[in-house]
């Protein structure tokens, strides 16, 4: 069993090259997944969130059977299974069947290509758990350009995307086009998950994408706040962790996933765990 | 109020619809004039909230033809309110009443801009005009039923829609919360000159304001002055079940259950 040890050299650690590449990577995925939480919360869509993750996990392992990059591989199965999922209704039940037997149909691909890849168990444990310490600069344009595709969408589509995902049916009637929008955004999603999982892993992810905007919305409801919000913890999560694990060396997303947790339970605890309560009836005259 | 000649509110020249490949209702041939109030009413099942469907252009008809404020129905008519049913209880606490409000008036712009303070000004006006100051900065999930049913009016005539449609508004609500939504009703057709179609179960809370019906009957939409809909062997036959009508010394009207439990 290895020892764990504070590392007194954890600020050279931390100029190193594979850590600023680290920095920079874990930022832009942060800034994306912080970003996207609000509307996976508001949409219902936090198990296709996770499901995405496990979908990318055959892309993953199949990338490195035919030898392309992992990166491509994720997106491809991402984008794909975003897009299966969204074909499926909009009834939150019928979409969750839908996803799950995906999910699983998508694990089941992943498992047989790491076999037949002979990958080792490290080159999966990557894949389920993330290696932010082996982003590459390549990898690091791909996200570059990804987060810039995730921010200048939203830019465009924000207030019917917010309108479309906490009040659709009202929404469609108002002219939305709902349906176009809910694509725009699994594909979205689709992206920021394929570089989430490069850094917190498949298995993960939830951490990033899902916990931030939750812990945001303890706070307030304006949704340009939880964005806000959202996007510091989640960037508090990945900086915070980074440091510790130069300051132990531990895998890092031990630490961001613990970190965002933390923030999580603290909000939960101060803001008593409860929903809030609804007021009542007073009367209003008019 | 000013009466000018205005279209009618809603216009049908025998109008079929269809859901899934099955007629929902046909032969509907009626005309809500403007500044009515019309209880929309018939058994589960009728084709209620499908008849606003075709409204707002979310459902083509597959006969006949339909106006609605004087033009043919298309989606995203900035002219009409609407509140669907059941519609506050899937809003989660992710939202605050000022913000729903706002997205009735801004929800379908692309692009970032900010709220304008016009815009803004308009929000407050709806939000006042409804009575749900006090509780503008609330979210949704903290609200009372009433007070959701309140946000969700100041949503549906924030952008001055002229014809308001509801979708059982008073369901789930305590008879105090009924009347007071009764009310706002009856204040938004006298003093914003508003047309309003309710879809409802239950006539009762609704007939001091309502001017019209439409009732769907064996497959067909009919259309009178509420007065005549109010009669006892319409009614039973409408529900397929007793029901009586008791007028009062005052003049009110009130329907009720044709069956008594057997006095012991």
């Amino acid at each position: 069993m290895s020892t764990v040890d504070f590392q007194s050299n954890w600020l050279e650690v931390l100029q190193s090259p594979f850590m600023q590449n680290a920095l920079i990577g874990g930022s832009l995925v942060a800034l994306a997944a912080g970003l996207l939480g609000y509307f996976v919360i508001t949409r219902q869509n936090t198990f296709a969130a996770h499901a995405l993750a496990h979908i990318g996990f055959p892309g993953a392992t199949g990338a490195i059977l035919v030898g392309a990059p992992v990166t491509l591989g994720l997106a491809v199965f991402c984008v794909a299974g975003g897009l299966l999922i969204g074909l499926f209704g909009r009834r939150v039940a019928d979409r969750e069947m839908a996803t799950g037997t995906i999910l699983a149909l998508a694990t089941a691909l992943g498992v047989l290509f790491a076999s037949l890849a002979s990958a080792n168990a490290a080159t999966t444990t990557s894949v389920l758990f993330g290696n932010l310490l082996a982003i590459s600069r390549e990898q690091l344009l791909v996200f570059g350009a990804f987060t810039a595709c995730v921010v200048l969408t939203l830019a465009v589509l924000a207030r019917p995307l917010v309108f479309a995902s906490v009040d659709p049916a009202v929404a469609e009637a108002r002219g939305v086009p709902v349906r176009a929008l809910g694509l725009a955004f699994v594909l979205l999603l689709a992206l920021t998950i394929t570089m989430a999982v490069q850094v917190v892993g498949t298995l993960l992810l939830f951490a990033l994408v899902v916990t931030p905007a939750a812990t945001a919305l303890r706070l307030t409801a304006r949704p340009i706040r939880v964005a806000a919000l959202a996007v510091a913890l989640a960037l508090g999560s990945v900086w915070g962790g980074l440091v510790l694990s130069a300051m132990i060396d531990l895998p890092p997303s031990f630490f961001i996933v613990s970190l965002s947790v933390l923030a999580w339970v603290t909000v939960l605890a101060v803001t008593g765990g409860h929903r809030p309560r609804p007021l009542v009836d007073t009367h209003h005259p008019h | 109020m000013t009466d000018g000649p205005r279209p009618p509110a809603l216009v049908l020249d025998g109008v079929s619809v269809a859901r899934g490949g099955r007629t929902v209702w046909s032969h509907g041939t009626f005309t809500v004039r403007a500044g009515a109030v019309v209880g929309v009413i018939g058994p589960n099942g009728a084709g209620k909230t499908t008849m606003f469907q075709v409204a707002l252009g979310l459902l083509p008809v597959t006969a006949g033809r339909v106006e609605v404020l004087g033009a043919p129905p298309r989606r995203g008519n900035r002219r009409i309110g609407y509140v669907p049913q059941n519609y506050t209880a899937a809003l989660g606490d992710a939202i605050r009443a000022r913000d729903l409000v706002t997205l009735g008036l801004t929800g379908g712009r692309f692009g970032l801009r900010r709220t304008s303070p016009t815009e803004r000004a308009r929000v407050d006006q709806a939000l006042t005009w409804v009575g749900a100051d006090g509780f503008a900065e609330r979210r949704m999930s903290e609200l009372s039923g009433g007070q959701q049913q309140r946000v969700a009016i100041a949503q549906a005539i924030v952008d001055d829609a002229e014809l308001l449609l509801l979708d059982e508004p008073l369901a789930n609500l305590d008879l105090r919360n009924q009347q007071e939504i009764v009310r706002l009703l009856g204040d938004l057709r006298r003093e914003r000159d508003v047309t309003i179609m309710v879809v409802a179960h239950d006539l009762n809370p609704l007939l001091p304001v309502l001017t019209d019906a439409v009732y769907l009957l064996d497959g067909h939409p009919h259309h009178d002055e509420i007065g005549q809909v109010v009669q006892e062997e319409l009614l039973t036959h409408l529900y397929g079940t007793p029901v009586g009508v008791v007028r009062t010394a005052q003049g009110d009207l009130f329907t009720r259950a044709g069956w008594r439990e057997p006095s012991s």
